[in-house]
């Protein structure tokens, strides 16, 4: 079994968290498959989740997204626990509904509770945002897979979340379609938006993220600001996978 | 073989005639069956839908039975409603029996199991694929129901048509809460089994082939305006 090194994001992390995983286990088939996770997360920037296949990063996704409860351990977030419209998560394949792509934004809307006389200007914000104003009457689940992780991600935005979860957002996307995803995660960033990210992507990692924790079969190996981390990986498994050897 | 043949050709002489006797008979059959199908649906598309989302205990008896019910013989949900809506019954006060209301009453009966335990099925599978999104967004239950019901709507067409096919086809129920009193309660299949009885062949004949044009033609119809919704990708 691999140590567990001590996490270190740096001095600008040394602020109160904002999440706060406490010693978090989720057991599958009386099987942990996070294993004493625990991990302070800071108020601002890109936190991204990397490892191989099955090391639980997306269900640490949904742990924090409260879309699943723990088995053991405390998920904390410092101002309690957040609204539905506060956290905000994004799928690897985008689940839209059968509408038009407006009817998806305002159905996230009419669900926020938005007024109804403020949603017309918010949906034009929304549709503006994400460059979609051509494809708001088209329905949402034939426009190409880039176009469709691009509604899926301004609905998520469409409530000015504190946290943005992101699941491989652009697993399956061209660079192109990657570039303006990556765009929508920069802005939201740049307005406050605390940003998790789960990716394979070494690149979108060192593009976007701040901090990388690297998890191998439920547990954190380690955590540490994005350059030094892909630098000088500290566990013989980090360097393994960043290598591109396959990990057993 | 030839009274077959003279049967069948007055059969057509009463449709292209527009026969007043058999306008009416179409009509209380066409406005019993909708009624009956609306109703089931009112009932049996959110019932379907909370079965399908919620969580409660009894839940899979309470599937095992919506599905059992869709077998129910037509002949005892008519006795039962008889006895029901009978001069001794417990609502018999409201004199309904032998009326069009008993015989939609009847039908709605029959109806609802079937378009329940089909809605169940349909919005259990979109629920699959929805969950995580809804709840992520934090939608009430009754917000998940209504969102699963509108975007499944094309599908659930598939639910209310084979209620549509119960309805038109069934007899024995309507034969007993309805009495098939002439120009009362006498629908396409009731009129169809008195004149086959008394050997009048050609207007339970000519009866019989706009039944079956009928729920031809409503198949086609809804399955029509499906894939239309298909094509539009909505579904």
């Amino acid at each position: 079994m691999p140590e567990v090194l001590a996490i270190d994001f740096g001095d600008e992390k040394a602020s109160p968290p904002a999440i706060l995983l406490d010693d978090v286990v989720l057991e599958r088939g009386g099987k942990a498959v996070i294993d004493r996770l625990s991990l302070p997360l800071g108020p601002k920037g890109v936190t991204a989740f990397m490892g191989p296949n099955g090391a639980g990063k997306s269900l640490t996704l949904r742990l924090i997204a409260g879309l699943i409860a723990p088995t053991a351990g405390r998920i904390r977030f410092a101002e309690g626990v957040p609204l539905p419209q506060q956290i905000a998560l994004v799928f690897q394949k985008p689940v839209l509904l059968r509408r038009s792509v407006r009817a998806n934004l305002d159905h996230a809307l009419k669900t926020f509770g938005t007024p109804r006389r403020e949603r017309p200007a918010r949906l034009a914000d929304l549709l503006a945002l994400g460059q979609l104003e051509p494809l708001a009457e088209r329905p949402a689940r034939v426009l190409s897979g880039g176009e469709q992780q691009r509604v899926a991600m301004v609905r998520a935005l469409a409530a000015n979340p504190k946290y943005l979860l992101l699941d491989e957002p652009t697993a399956s996307l061209d660079p192109q379609a990657t570039a303006a995803i990556e765009t929508l995660v920069a802005r939201a960033v740049a307005a406050g938006v605390r940003v998790i990210l789960v990716t394979h992507d070494r690149g979108q990692a060192g593009r976007l993220a701040d901090d990388i924790c690297f998890l191998h079969k439920g547990r954190l190996l380690e955590a540490a600001p994005a350059a030094r981390f892909f630098q000088a990986p500290k566990t013989a498994e980090a360097k393994a996978y960043l290598a591109g050897d396959l990990l057993l | 073989m030839q009274d077959f043949g003279a049967a069948f050709a007055e059969a057509f002489a009463l449709i292209a005639g527009l026969d007043a006797e058999l306008m009416a008979i179409i009509g209380l059959s066409l406005r019993v069956t909708f009624s009956a199908v609306l109703i089931a649906c009112a009932i049996g598309l959110p019932l379907g839908a909370l079965l399908a989302v919620g969580r409660f205990p009894g839940r899979a008896a309470l599937v095992v039975l919506v599905s059992a019910l869709m077998g129910l013989p037509p002949v005892v949900v008519g006795l039962a409603v008889y006895l029901l809506l009978s001069s001794a019954g417990p609502l018999g006060v409201l004199q309904l029996l032998y009326t069009p209301t008993a015989m939609i009453i009847a039908q709605a009966i029959l109806v609802t199991p079937i378009v329940a335990a089909l809605t169940r099925q349909v919005i259990e599978d979109l629920h699959g694929e929805y969950d995580e999104l809804l709840r992520s967004l934090g939608t009430s239950r009754l917000g998940t129901v209504a969102t699963l019901l509108w975007d499944a709507r094309y599908s659930l067409l598939t639910a209310a048509l084979a209620g549509l096919g119960r309805a038109l086809a069934e007899v024995g129920a309507v034969m007993i809460v309805g009495g098939n009193i002439n120009h009362v309660t006498r629908v396409m299949t009731t009129a169809i089994a008195l004149e086959t009885s008394k050997g009048e062949l050609a207007l339970a004949l000519g009866l019989g082939i706009i039944l079956v044009c009928l729920s031809i033609l409503i198949n086609a119809g809804l399955m029509g305006l499906r894939r239309t919704a298909e094509r539009m990708a909505y579904a």
